[in-house]
């Protein structure tokens, strides 16, 4: 009996401990994530900071010393280079390392070993995209630039001197919950990270859509309805400027034919509405005579923040901004000569190229009348909790045959092996972009801008500029395939070599723009340039409603400041709304609303425009405009089984305004024939009806700010450490263009002069630590729509209140 | 005199030694000071509860419990950091207690 109690009590402590040191599922061993001597409790950061800190780092060559200011911002003064990238490494591993791991992970394919087979899907993406092969050819080309070479080398030091003395005790929380330890930190981390920019920035596509809309609706559908230039523009580079360059020959046409479409191949689509601000204006047009610049980058915000603020000196650079965490350098940011920052530019640099195989064995496909190699490249993606997964992908001088489809078709779907498609990336393409930002870092002037800028391929950014000099400029900038027209916009047959890009656009002849006689310059990520440029970028950009509003209030701004700069930043006016709801409200059939409807529109046509988070004209507006988007298209486009892409916003608004009986208006579903004002009345009353079932009679519940869902969430999606919904306004075509999890990632505002002063905010913290004060201490701040003042420290000396304590590394 | 060793024990090895040493702690004490089983169950239990309550109030309290408040929400629990604290010295003192009785009964067998 004795023994049977003692055999009993013994096996069930072991399973007891057994349980708490086993990973169930998505739960992370128990006991050891929640005892308090090495588990989570460990992460939960005390409110007393040391003020001074000592740290004996191996590979520093000299003393650097760190500032640390109230909002744990860093301030890093090092004796020489390398010190200086050395220490951003250290530093920026110690407050975002989990960040800089899962990021890099991500994008070079490598989820599934920690998370199981549920990433392996998005892990196969990153294979078959040729992350990690972009990856590789740009560690070459930086390498081969001994500057690259030493910030990367030094910034790699940096991280792994932090991740060597880490006990498991110090483990960001989310290795612990996600029950695996950091790994060394390797050179081509630092590529990988702006191959996921490059991925996010320039990795869409929608030649898919557009091919299989020219095999639906033929090719004067396709050309009335996807124009190569909007309805409404207001390009980057003023209407009517001159280009004082000789072209090169524009490649010719080829004659090829239009590629099949045989499959529902799944990148992701380009999303309408992603974009940033920048804009600059002339010191004509300041209080204090000097220019002020302004940049808000919109991407997927989160937690951990995207960006990483710090100042960085060295006896060669002294310059504040933003940085992101797995890279050299600051990205967006200002020193006492210069500023600068960037928004995208929509250049079509991703294509795809219809590839025949010789046979089966897919070792040999057509191109320029004979059969070429295909290079094989084996993929091993180590899965969690199973057993690896080998995948073939095949590359052909184009790039890599992203989707396979014999693996990948669907049982019991015979036929002929469909034929894949090569992509064609910028961003496979050897580069050393880390050395323009090392350049602008250092710079002093408009030459030293130009030249930066000469650095820089993928993806394409619109530079802005602005300097102490009395000089601003814009240039869409990066490198540009030199095209025939529209080359690109629908697949491309791959055995046919005048489909090849045919070289590059001169650097020097990428559209550019200084000191303009209007006072400033801009860019929200519409077209570059109006229809004289001489060469193809791309035949869509981002719609122009941010640009307008921004160069409308520019236009008529004097004696600006950094705060009406700020105060542009937060504008939520709807050019969008200004172009249309006049037309929507004229076509309105008065005769056969009920009350409500009688109230809502009413509360719409006095509303002003601006999608601020109290307004309830936002949310009818925008519900019946989407509505009305949605009607008008809908019955042509949504057809089951194949992919099409949808006319933008600037086309359906040419629609609405001047063509009110086009045939497109009609329902092909009714045996009515629609026009322009019957979708416009059936939209305003379904959204109406809708809303009101939602949300009861027209009062507060329709306000824009709880109608339009704003959150952000952690990396990783955990309940908790994120903010939650919040209230707040703002949309996709306004220049405050927050929507869902979408928005400004960082506002900056520069006022350039003889001191020069910086003001900015991202939501978030310093720390990517959810126990630490600094995690989200700036949330508060970018939410209400206010600018910190940056701390701009002259040297390790210089002495400011709002330094809270010093770290020095030897 | 049970109770009061195990908790003074775990407490020091706590500090640099894995979690579950707090279990061999338990167990070896009552093995050679034990007498009764459900005792000497309830001494390590409430010691190693102790023990590990207080080493979380150590972190969690300069901390303004803004980690355990989010931590909890990951948790089936309401959201209250208190849940976690009290989930977390629930957790150490079973496996404290079990070692414990297990330890004082391997004893009886030897006894015998």
């Amino acid at each position: 009996m004795k023994f049977v109690k003692a055999f009993f009590s013994v096996g069930i402590t072991f399973l007891l401990i057994w349980v708490l040191e086993t990973k169930l599922g998505d739960i992370p061993p128990l006991g050891e994530f929640l005892n308090p001597v090495t588990g989570f409790w460990q992460n939960a950061e005390s409110k007393n900071i040391m003020p001074t800190e000592n740290l004996r780092l191996k590979g520093l060559y000299g003393k650097v010393i760190i500032k640390y200011d109230e909002h744990r911002i860093p301030h890093i003064f090092a004796a020489n280079d390398h010190d200086l990238y050395f220490a951003q490494g250290y530093v920026t591993a110690r407050d975002r390392l989990w960040q800089m791991d899962i990021q890099t992970r991500s994008a070079s394919g490598r989820l599934s070993e920690i998370v199981g087979p549920k990433a392996l899907e998005i892990d196969q993406y990153h294979r078959r995209t040729g992350m990690v092969f972009a990856a590789e050819n740009a560690l070459k080309g930086m390498f081969k630039n001994p500057v690259s070479h030493l910030m990367i080398v030094a910034y790699t030091d940096g991280v792994n001197n932090y991740i060597h003395q880490l006990a498991p005790e110090n483990y960001p929380i989310e290795f612990k919950l996600l029950d695996y330890a950091p790994e060394e930190w390797k050179p081509i981390n630092c590529a990988l990270l702006l191959k996921l920019m490059s991925e996010i920035l320039a990795g869409g596509s929608d030649q898919f859509g557009m091919t299989n809309n020219l095999k639906r609706f033929g090719a004067q559908a396709v050309n009335d309805l996807f124009p190569d230039y909007p309805f409404h523009e207001d390009p980057i580079i003023p209407i009517g400027t001159k280009w004082n360059f000789k072209p090169l020959p524009i490649p010719k046409p080829s004659a090829s034919f239009m590629a099949q479409m045989t499959e529902g191949i799944k990148t992701h689509e380009i999303i309408d509405g992603i974009g940033s601000n920048n804009w600059a204006i002339s010191g004509s047009k300041t209080a204090n005579g000097y220019p002020i610049l302004a940049n808000d980058p919109h991407l997927d915000l989160s937690f951990p923040s995207i960006w990483y603020q710090l100042q960085m000196s060295s006896p060669t650079v002294n310059v504040y901004g933003v940085s992101l965490p797995g890279s050299p350098c600051i990205i967006i940011g200002y020193n006492q000569k210069i500023s600068w920052g960037v928004t995208n530019v929509d250049a079509a640099v991703l294509d795809w190229y219809q590839i025949k195989f010789k046979d089966d064995t897919k070792s040999e496909y057509w191109y320029n009348n004979q059969w070429s190699k295909v290079k094989k490249r084996i993929e091993v993606i180590k899965v969690r909790g199973g057993k690896p997964v080998i995948d073939t992908v095949l590359y052909t001088h184009h790039g890599p045959v992203v989707y396979e489809t014999e693996a990948k078709k669907p049982p019991g779907h015979h036929g002929n092996i469909p034929v894949g498609n090569a992509m064609r990336w910028l961003a496979h393409d050897e580069s050393d972009d880390i050395m323009t930002f090392h350049l602008l870092n250092r710079g002093k002037n408009y030459n030293d801008y130009r030249e930066a800028l000469k650095y820089y391929t993928c993806p394409a950014q619109n530079f802005i500029f602005a300097s102490s000099d009395n000089d601003i400029a814009i240039t869409p900038n990066g490198k540009f395939p030199l095209k025939f027209k529209d080359q690109g916009k629908f697949i491309l047959d791959g055995s046919d070599p005048a489909n090849d890009w045919h070289g590059w656009i001169p650097a020097e002849q990428n559209p550019t723009i200084k000191n303009p006689p209007r006072g400033f310059v801009s860019s929200a990520n519409q077209s570059s340039t109006d229809p004289t440029y001489p060469y193809y970028i791309n035949w869509k950009f981002e719609q122009y409603y941010r640009g307008k509003r921004i160069n409308d209030r520019l236009g008529a701004m004097k004696n600006a400041t950094a705060d009406s700069f700020r105060k542009i930043q937060t504008d939520n006016y709807s050019i969008l709304a200004q172009d249309v709801l006049p037309t929507m409200l004229k076509y309105l059939d008065r005769s056969k609303m009920n009350n409500d409807h009688l109230t809502a529109l009413a509360i719409v046509t006095n509303w002003n425009k601006h999608y601020d988070a109290n307004s309830v004209g936002a949310s009818i507006f925008n519900k019946w405009w989407i509505k009305l988007y949605d009607t008008i298209w809908r019955d042509h486009f949504a057809v089951k089984g194949i992919i099409l892409k949808t006319p933008s916003y600037d086309r359906t608004e040419k629609l609405l305004l001047t063509e009110p009986s086009s045939y497109w208006f009609d329902n092909v579903h009714t045996p009515a024939k629609e026009s322009g004002s019957d979708i416009v009345n059936i939209a305003f009353n379904s959204t109406i009806n809708e809303m009101v079932k939602k949300f009861g009679k027209p009062g507060h519940k329709w306000q824009w700010g709880l109608v339009k869902k704003t959150y952000i969430n952690h990396l990783a999606n955990l309940p908790g450490f994120g903010t939650g919904e919040f209230f707040a306004g703002g949309t996709g075509g306004v220049i405050n263009a927050l929507k869902n999890n979408n928005g400004p990632s960082w506002r900056m505002v520069v006022q350039m002069g003889p001191v020069v002063k910086g003001y900015g905010v991202f939501p978030g913290g310093e720390s990517g630590n959810p126990g630490s004060f600094y995690y989200s201490d700036m949330f508060k701040t970018w939410k209400d729509g206010k600018l910190n003042e940056l701390l701009f420290l002259n040297s390790a000396t210089d002495n400011s209140k709002r330094i809270k304590s010093t770290l020095v590394l030897n | 005199m049970l109770f009061l060793i195990i908790l003074i024990l775990s407490f020091i090895c706590g500090f640099f030694l894995p979690w579950w040493v707090a279990s061999v702690v338990a167990f070896l004490v009552a093995f050679f000071i034990g007498k009764t089983s459900l005792p000497s169950f309830w001494s390590g239990f409430s010691a190693i509860f102790i023990v590990w309550a207080a080493l979380a109030l150590l972190k969690t309290l300069p901390n303004d419990n803004i980690l355990a408040g989010r931590v909890v929400q990951l948790f089936p629990l309401p959201h209250n950091w208190i849940w976690l604290l009290l989930v977390t010295a629930v957790v150490g003192g079973l496996v404290g207690g079990m070692a414990a009785l297990s330890g004082v009964l391997i004893k009886k067998i030897f006894r015998s």
